[in-house]
């Protein structure tokens, strides 16, 4: 029943060992804040309990890192007004099927007779493409620089095999600018990070130091299994201790320090910076998002198609940002819990199950319940 | 952007584009291997699965050392409690 | 002792169309039935919401049942609409304690879909009938305009007499009371999911879709008076079904995550699509809530059923938490188990 690579990184013996670890290595009169930069992180935490592990004083705050929560709502509406064009098939992943546009999420548009199929890859909405000449298929693309590559690949294939009736909508979105952001807002009080593990697989350890260089701050590039966010705190904590800050590899089963070659060619190859890009919940960030390059525009959907280009904003009262800065917590936000919730998201990160405020909805609201 | 999983290499199944046969626990599928470095892959080897394409091969040393040190930590803490139990024992047998 | 009990909430249904998510067996669901649904029907009967209805014809307690059956493909490793549509209905009768004494059957059906297809799906029901021991005894065809269904759309209705020795209530729900599985879970709706091929993703997996009735039958002859609730979690899986309970009842239930049957195929499919096996479809699978006392004969029962190899006590029942279902880590840490909010999609964050 074990699956390799993942129970031996489960094993309760060595995450108990590393928790008493933890325990030892913290200054009980401190109180320490470290923020995981990646949703699947936020997810995992969540999923296997691991804040009632860890020691009431480290507490984790959760960052940016999820590409769905951090799409503002105009790019679903463009997305969505593709799909409404004739002869179009809108692939997208399964986690954008229930983001809302001001007009309804794409399951609901679907519901009603859009267009909109689930794929687990672009390579299948690449295939089906080519299965049906006759429709038009752009592939909704989300993600950081973990899926950007895997898009560049397809679109260089498609270029290859001459596919005209195939496009991307790139919402394709890279860390570190958003990790800067971060660190730059007043108010920001974090003590070190829990680095995003698949992201560092395509663009290595390097591209982080600046966090240790510049603001002082230890960054754990760190695996997804219970054992290895455990451990990347325990290694955060340490420098902590010996008033240390630099970058450390914890996930070197699968992060090569230099990052993967192969992944930043395609990259580079296929897209390039786009001057500035929104992010809901945190504003116009310069040099943080993806755009295929002008070679490519047969398959870049902005260029074939006109998209309404609107700007949605959210709502005052949403306090996405400061929870997306660390500054406030979930159940801060006025519309917590109330407008705001997985069912009916009000912001951003309600939803997507790793958003901040819907990993806290769903798992954390019952603390009460667990510690009756 | 962060779900990917092990999966291991259980077949060669096409040149261009690259694509390997990947099994996950008994469920298998067809995985680009576009991303890694030309040669990297023999059958058995293990990857990193991630929409359909393979974004690392994992390294079975990497991950062996890093358990063999996490388990050296679990037996010197074990360690560790020993002696503090033996100087328990030590007291009482002096206040005896 | 008094325990303090959670009154369930009036929903509200004010969505302004009928989505997927309504159909789901989740959160959606509940609110269209609860909001919508039960309150324009109101009587006693409909209110206690349960899978099957029971009431009384001239002293005798008999349960009924109906369900309609969409499942696309028609065909999939383990099953098919037909034995879905039999076996989905003698199931329902038969967590509410009763043995199925008679089904009826009612087919659209859409204009095109080749005789063989109907066939094959007639001979599976019957072959699934005959094991459930239930005779199909009528009921009814229709025809639709080509395009207007998807080839078969299938109801079952079902009748039978409820065993008198049971009081199954979620008022007599306990702390301290055990959870009780048949078996693995997830098999079901990973085969679907698999056999729809839009994932490309294989494995040798089939739908455990099956009659229950031998499980119930054990549990009452060991254990009738002990036996408080029963569920067989279809859609939404078995955290809805266990979610349900805990609001109906107003306490809070613990499960032991290593402690569920889980085959290695249903968890590798969900660890490469991001899904939670507790939210996924069963069709051959009962939940029960059992006394403590009665609980260790109750899992002997059910593994010495054909089929009931991999039954499980798979978490408790306590007063604390009330109305919430929670999951214990094998590394000491808690997550809530919540119900499904529309149909699991993979997802790749």
């Amino acid at each position: 029943m074990s699956l390799k690579y993942v129970d031996e990184f489960r094993d309760p013996s060595l995450i108990a060992t590393v928790a008493n670890e933890i325990k030892r290595s913290i200054d009980p009169e401190r109180h320490y804040r470290i923020m995981e930069v990646c949703g699947g992180h936020t997810h995992a935490i969540y999923r296997h309990g691991l804040r009632d592990i860890l020691p009431e004083n480290v507490e984790l705050v959760h960052g940016p890192g999820c590409p769905v929560c951090v799409l503002p709502t105009g790019r679903v509406d463009d997305g969505l007004a593709i799909a409404s064009q004739p002869n179009v098939v809108l692939a997208c992943f399964g986690d954008m099927m229930r983001v809302p546009g001001t007009k309804g999420t794409p399951l609901e548009l679907r519901a009603r007779g859009a267009d909109i199929r689930m794929v687990y890859s672009p390579l299948d909405a690449l295939k089906l493409a080519q299965e049906n000449p006759d429709t038009h298929v752009c592939f909704f693309a989300i993600g950081f620089e973990t899926t950007a590559p895997s898009t560049a690949l397809t679109v260089l294939r498609a270029r290859e095999l001459g596919i005209g009736n195939f496009s991307v909508f790139s919402n394709h979105v890279t860390i570190v600018p958003a990790m800067r952001a971060i660190l730059d807002s007043p108010g920001m009080r974090l003590d070190g990070f829990i680095g995003p593990g698949h992201v560092s697989s395509i663009i290595g350890c390097r591209p982080f130091e600046f966090v240790a260089q510049r603001y002082g701050k230890p960054v754990v590039v760190a695996g997804f299994e219970p054992l290895d966010v455990l451990e990347s705190i325990l290694m955060v904590l340490r420098q902590l201790r010996a008033r240390e800050a630099t970058v450390e590899n914890q996930y070197r089963r699968i992060v090569p320090w230099q990052g993967n070659a192969a992944a930043l060619r395609a990259l580079a190859a296929a897209f390039e910076l786009r001057p500035y890009f929104e992010w809901r919940g945190l504003g116009f960030i310069s040099q943080s998002a993806l755009k295929l390059k002008s070679a490519f525009a047969e398959w870049d959907a902005e260029a074939r198609f006109a998209v309404p280009g609107v700007r949605v904003t959210d709502p005052r009262a949403a306090q996405c940002g400061e929870i997306l800065k660390g500054v406030l917590k979930p159940p801060q936000c006025k519309l917590f819990g109330k407008e705001c919730n997985p069912e009916h998201p009000v912001g951003a990160l309600m939803v997507s199950s790793e958003g901040a405020c819907a990993a806290h909805y769903r798992y954390a609201r019952l603390d009460e319940a667990v510690h009756a | 952007m962060c779900l990917a999983i092990p999966g291991q290499v259980v077949a060669f199944v096409a040149e261009q584009p690259a694509l390997v046969r990947v099994d996950v626990g008994g469920v298998r599928r067809n995985v680009n291997i576009g991303l890694l470095e030309e040669g990297e892959l023999a059958l058995g080897d293990w990857v990193l699965i991630h929409v359909g394409f393979a974004l690392s091969k994992i390294g079975e040393a990497e991950a062996r050392d890093q358990l063999r040190m996490l388990r050296a930590m679990g037996e010197d803490e074990l360690a560790m409690e020993e002696v503090r139990g033996y100087s328990f024992a030590a007291d009482d047998g002096e206040r005896r | 002792m008094l325990e303090a009990r959670v009154t369930p909430r009036r929903l509200r249904f004010t969505d302004e169309r009928i989505e997927m998510s309504h159909g789901a067996g989740g959160k959606a669901s509940r609110r269209l039935v609860e909001g919508l649904i039960a309150p324009a029907f109101a009587n006693p009967v409909l209110a206690t919401l349960s899978d099957a209805a029971t009431f009384l014809i001239n002293g005798t307690r008999v349960a009924t049942s109906a369900d309609g059956y969409v499942v696309k493909p028609l065909r999939f490793p383990g099953g098919s609409i037909g034995e879905l549509a039999v076996n989905g209905t003698v199931n329902d009768l038969a967590v509410s304690g009763a043995r199925a004494s008679a089904l009826m059957a009612s087919f659209i059906l859409e204009a095109g879909l080749p005789a063989d297809v109907l066939r094959a799906e007639v001979e599976a029901m019957a072959a699934a009938a005959q094991r459930a021991g239930v005779p199909i005894v009528g009921g009814d065809t229709k025809v639709v305009e080509h395009g207007m269904c998807d080839g078969i759309y299938i109801s079952t209705f079902g009748i039978g007499a409820v065993d008198e020795r049971l009081v199954l209530d979620p008022q007599t729900v306990r702390p301290g009371d055990k959870v009780l599985l048949s078996g693995p879970i997830g098999d079901h709706g990973i085969t679907i999911l698999l056999a729809r091929g839009e994932l490309e993703l294989e494995a040798e997996l089939r739908s455990d879709t099956r009659s229950v009735w031998p499980f119930v039958e054990c549990l009452l002859a060991t254990c009738p008076a002990g036996l408080r609730w029963m569920r067989d979690p279809t859609r939404g899986g078995v955290a809805t079904a266990l979610n349900e309970l805990a609001r109906e009842c107003g306490l809070g239930i613990v499960l032991r995550e290593e402690d569920i049957p889980l085959r290695r195929e249903v968890r590798g499919a969900c660890e490469v699509l991001g899904l939670d096996p507790l939210h996924i479809a069963n069709e051959g699978q009962v939940l029960a809530i059992v006394a403590a006392g009665d609980a260790q004969r109750a899992l002997e029962a059910f593994r010495s059923v054909p089929g009931g190899a991999e039954a499980r006590l798979i978490g408790d029942v306590r007063a604390e938490g009330a109305g919430t279902v929670i999951g214990l880590t094998p590394y000491g840490g808690t997550r809530a188990i919540d119900m499904l909010v529309g149909d699991p999609l993979p997802r790749i964050c």
